[in-house]
């Protein structure tokens, strides 16, 4: 397979840019729930056990989730540098914001544990905050990436900070942060026993629909201007609407209490929701509102074919691994996450 | 544009940024590989002999490296992202080569160890006990493996292979992956990085048994921590020397303006002599100093009389190679920081002695000066790995890769006003954190894990965080 794409002009760089696409919605699909998790944790709980069950519904897994971040980046600034340096610099003060919730909410949870109520209570901000706050910043990004920024001849990112946060991208960023903490709801539901379980459940239930309309004016503002402005991406109509339908069920899939189901379908929402975006870009990696011709390409940021193949044997040989050991901590944690005294299931001590 | 009041540069502040997170990041993660093999062997030693003092070892180390890990992992995502940030014309030009071993790193050695320490967290009593076992031995490894790709990174900064220059993008492009992991630069570096990680741990984990000996808390459990401690600082503090000195006698003929630096030699000599102090200047005219003839020459060359390049004739050298500009790096820094690791690498070595020497006289838990000594050297690993570090960065100065690209060549074209909002950002975050950490790190070691009966051993159901 790698020696006919190696023959075909840009193959290899299409397989990269398509590879990058898997590892953001790994990353979105996985990271997606535990953010939303976060979000939703003081709309949950009405005291601290119900914090702890909320928390260790994703504790065992949260760290392996935010990895798929750390090997988009990296896979990024190997396949791509361009885009990797371009991005990173460009959006500088929005990375720096996101970082450093980021480094507070992964503190959060190792931390909220190991002191009194008080200490507690800031660290639950930090889980908060950490978690809305990216949530809501991917969604402004990727929406950027998409309808452009002020990208110079140069390479670097020309007008303010304001020129990242236009309406289009606003909505993009809520359409993130409401779809992640939609994914959060069904996954509490998936995985919480008793009075956690049914918050999330009747939060689910209402948010769906809020949900469904800021995610359809989004994904029907992007396909409108992509056509108007001839974008040469791809824009399959079918993903959207295939996303939106999915979307309207989940309302219903959590009031006949299909858990699993309801969280089988936010996650496809956001499959299909960041796949119709790094359509929609392709074959660019970021527009350039100033001019066509400082927009960055596939082609015109990729690494040269050496690296592209080297970096593919890689994949194909150590990927499958790291698939099989994550969905198998997945099975491990299957059992619902209840308070202490109330089931028997998740008897454990601390470490 | 690209000076903020004062004249301070978005390279200054850059440098300043870069330097500051990845030695705060540095501070603990040798600190996790080390004291993850370390959990690993004392968990082994309870799955074979069912001494209920290992259990107890286990689980108090474990915790110290559990709250030590979660600030690895948090600063170590702004390590992954920085580069881009505030060094992107640095990144379009080595991303060709750098950005492999980075994107490997995440795939290969990241998601081991958080996913498997995800199952040694939550898995006690879900997993069976081998699996439980299995899983900090993977976690383990995949802290060892992660160092490997990022030193192979840094590695070919410092000694670059395996690559042409790109005529059209002036970038560098990768011509051979495989020489690129078996630079020879990375060998002595991994290991020397990976010694001194397990002597970090070893020496954590000494000093902490110490002084919970000399309180009298739990003989049983901090005795046989402290052997297995005292048994691993003798063998990494000799591995760590043996494998620096490799160092640096590939340093001398791979960057000789560091060995020139770092002893302040501005004149080639033949049998150098290395000195042990400076009082005064560095600048070729000291007030006083202690030397001892021949090591300098012996250091670099592995011969009694050996040639050591000077200072003057390598700037010369370097101005006829890659033109006009200064190739020497910060003197002083190097001097001194050298001096340090160095310095505390044998006092290390000393402490490992001494301990091995009272185990065999049966008296390594009732020598009070020797646990207090113990105790108090906890600091040293953590302050040689960070003048090691710099040394070895500064050193390099003034290229980000070794004649290729200078630093000032590498910085973002971006406002200082950004990097210095991070800077100040970050900085004030991570001493926040510094904080937080170290304390609950104190307390946390000062508190002895109960010594459990029977029936009391039996888990008690509880959510873990
Ligand atoms: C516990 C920590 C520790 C200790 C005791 C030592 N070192 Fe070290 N040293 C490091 C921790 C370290 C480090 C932080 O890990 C560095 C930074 C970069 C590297 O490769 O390792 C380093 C770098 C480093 C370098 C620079 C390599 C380069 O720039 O390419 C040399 C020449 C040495 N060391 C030599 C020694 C010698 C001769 C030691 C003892 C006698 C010694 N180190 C003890
Ligand atoms: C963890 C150990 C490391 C520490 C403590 C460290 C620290 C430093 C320091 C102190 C500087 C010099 C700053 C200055 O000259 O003002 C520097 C420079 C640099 N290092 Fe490292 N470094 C480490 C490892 C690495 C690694 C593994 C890489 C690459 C993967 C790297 C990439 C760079 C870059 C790009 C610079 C240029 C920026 C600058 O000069 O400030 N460093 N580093
Ligand atoms: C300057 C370049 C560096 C980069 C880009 C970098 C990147 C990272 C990232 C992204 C993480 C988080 C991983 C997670 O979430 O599990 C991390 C943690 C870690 N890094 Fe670094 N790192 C750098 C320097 C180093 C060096 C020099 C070493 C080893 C010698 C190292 C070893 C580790 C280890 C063992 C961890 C595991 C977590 C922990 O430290 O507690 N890193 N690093």
């Amino acid at each position: 397979m790698l020696g006919l794409l190696s023959t075909s002009p840009s193959g290899l760089e299409q397989l990269w840019f398509a590879l990058i696409t898997v590892l953001w919605l790994g990353y979105f699909f996985l990271e997606g729930f535990d953010f939303g998790v976060g979000t939703l944790m003081p709309f949950v709980s009405k005291d601290d056990l119900d914090r702890r069950v909320v928390i260790n519904t994703i504790g065992p897994v949260w760290d392996g989730n935010e990895v798929w971040l750390l090997t988009a980046g990296g896979a990024t600034f190997a396949a791509f540098p361009l885009w990797y340096a371009t991005v990173f610099s460009g959006f500088y003060l929005a990375l720096f914001v996101l970082l450093a919730a980021l480094i507070f909410r992964g503190m959060a949870f190792e931390m909220r544990h190991r002191g009194d109520e008080k200490w507690a209570k800031w660290w639950d901000q930090a889980i908060f905050w950490g978690s809305a706050l990216p949530a809501l910043l991917w969604g402004v990004a990727f929406a950027d990436f998409v309808h452009g920024v002020p990208l110079l001849a140069n390479g670097q990112l020309g007008g303010t900070f304001f020129d990242l946060v236009k309406p289009y991208a606003l909505l993009g960023g809520l359409s993130t942060l409401s779809l992640f903490t939609l994914h959060g709801a069904t996954y509490l539901g998936l995985k919480a026993e008793g009075d956690v379980r049914e918050r999330a459940q009747a939060i689910a239930s209402r948010l769906a629909p809020v949900t469904f309309v800021i995610v359809f004016a989004f994904l029907g503002w992007t396909y409108l201007t992509a056509h108007s402005r001839h974008q040469t991406g791809l824009v399959p109509p079918l993903l959207p609407i295939a996303g939106v339908c999915v979307l309207a069920a989940v309302s219903w899939l959590v009031r006949e209490r299909l858990e699993g189901w309801a969280f089988l379908a936010t996650g496809i929402v956001i499959v299909a929701f960041i796949t119709t975006l790094m359509l929609n870009l392709y074959p660019n990696v970021l527009v350039s509102s100033v001019s066509t011709a400082n927009t960055l390409t596939i082609v015109g940021s990729a690494s040269h074919r050496y690296t592209l193949e080297v970096m593919s044997w890689v994949a194909l040989i150590f990927t499958p691994f790291v698939l099989a050991y994550q969905s198998w901590t997945y099975w491990v944690f299957k059992k619902r996450v209840s308070r202490p005294g109330a089931s028997s299931e998740n008897v454990a001590t601390n470490a | 544009m690209n000076t903020l009041i004062g004249g301070i540069s978005t390279l200054s502040l850059a440098r300043w940024q870069f330097g500051i997170t990845t030695v705060f990041h540095f501070l603990f993660v040798p600190l996790t590989i080390g004291l993850g093999l370390l959990v690993a062997v004392l968990q082994t030693a309870f799955y074979k002999t069912k001494d209920p003092a290992y259990d107890r070892m286990t689980r108090f180390f474990g915790k110290l490296f559990l709250v030590n890990f979660a600030i690895g992992v948090v600063t170590g995502i702004v390590q992954e992202f920085q580069f881009g940030m505030d060094w992107s014309r640095y990144s379009t030009f080595v991303g060709n080569i750098f950005g492999a071993p980075l994107a490997i790193e995440g795939l290969l050695a990241f998601f081991m160890e958080s996913t498997f320490l995800g199952i040694w967290i939550f898995g006690r009593g879900r997993v069976s006990e081998r699996v439980h076992l299995a899983s900090i031995w993977l976690a383990s490894l995949g802290t060892i493996l992660s160092a490997a790709f990022i030193i192979a990174a840094n590695s070919w900064m410092q000694h670059p292979v395996g690559y042409v220059i790109d005529p059209l993008t002036h970038q560098a492009v990768m011509t051979n992956f495989w020489a690129v992991v078996t630079n020879s630069t990375f060998f002595l570096a991994y290991g020397h990085v990976l010694f001194s990680a397990f002597l970090t741990g070893s020496v954590f984990m000494l000093a902490i048994a110490a002084w919970h000996l000399r309180k009298g808390h739990d003989f049983a459990g901090f005795g046989k921590a402290a052997k297995i401690a005292v048994v691993a600082v003798v063998i990494t503090a000799v591995g760590t020397m043996f494998l620096g000195d490799s160092q640096a006698k590939q340093m001398e003929t791979q960057q000789p303006m560091k060995m020139a630096a770092a002893e302040a030699l501005y004149n080639t000599t033949n049998g150098a002599s290395f000195s042990l102090l400076t009082i005064g200047d560095l600048s070729g005219n000291p007030v006083f100093q202690v030397r001892v003839p021949h090591i300098l020459s012996v250091l670099a060359t592995n011969t009694w009389n050996g040639k050591v390049q000077g200072i003057n004739e390598l700037q010369k050298e370097a101005t006829a190679k890659y033109g006009a500009g200064s190739y020497v790096p910060v003197i002083w820094v190097l001097y001194w920081t050298f001096r340090i690791m160095v310095g505390l690498g044998i006092l290390l070595f000393v402490l490992g002695g001494a301990g091995l020497w009272l185990m065999r006289k049966k008296r390594l838990e009732h020598s009070p000066r020797f646990l207090r000594f113990a105790s108090w050297m906890v600091l040293a690993p953590f302050i040689a790995n960070t003048t090691g570090w710099i040394f070895t960065e500064i050193g390099r100065q003034p290229w980000v890769v070794y004649g290729l690209l200078k630093t000032s060549a590498a910085v973002s074209v971006i406002a200082p006003g950004y990097v210095a909002t991070s800077l100040i950002g970050f900085t004030g975050i991570y001493t926040l954190l510094a904080i937080v950490e170290i304390g609950l790190m104190v307390r946390l070691a000062k508190v002895p894990e109960p010594v459990l009966g029977e029936t009391e051993a039996q888990s008690v159901p509880e959510l873990i965080y």
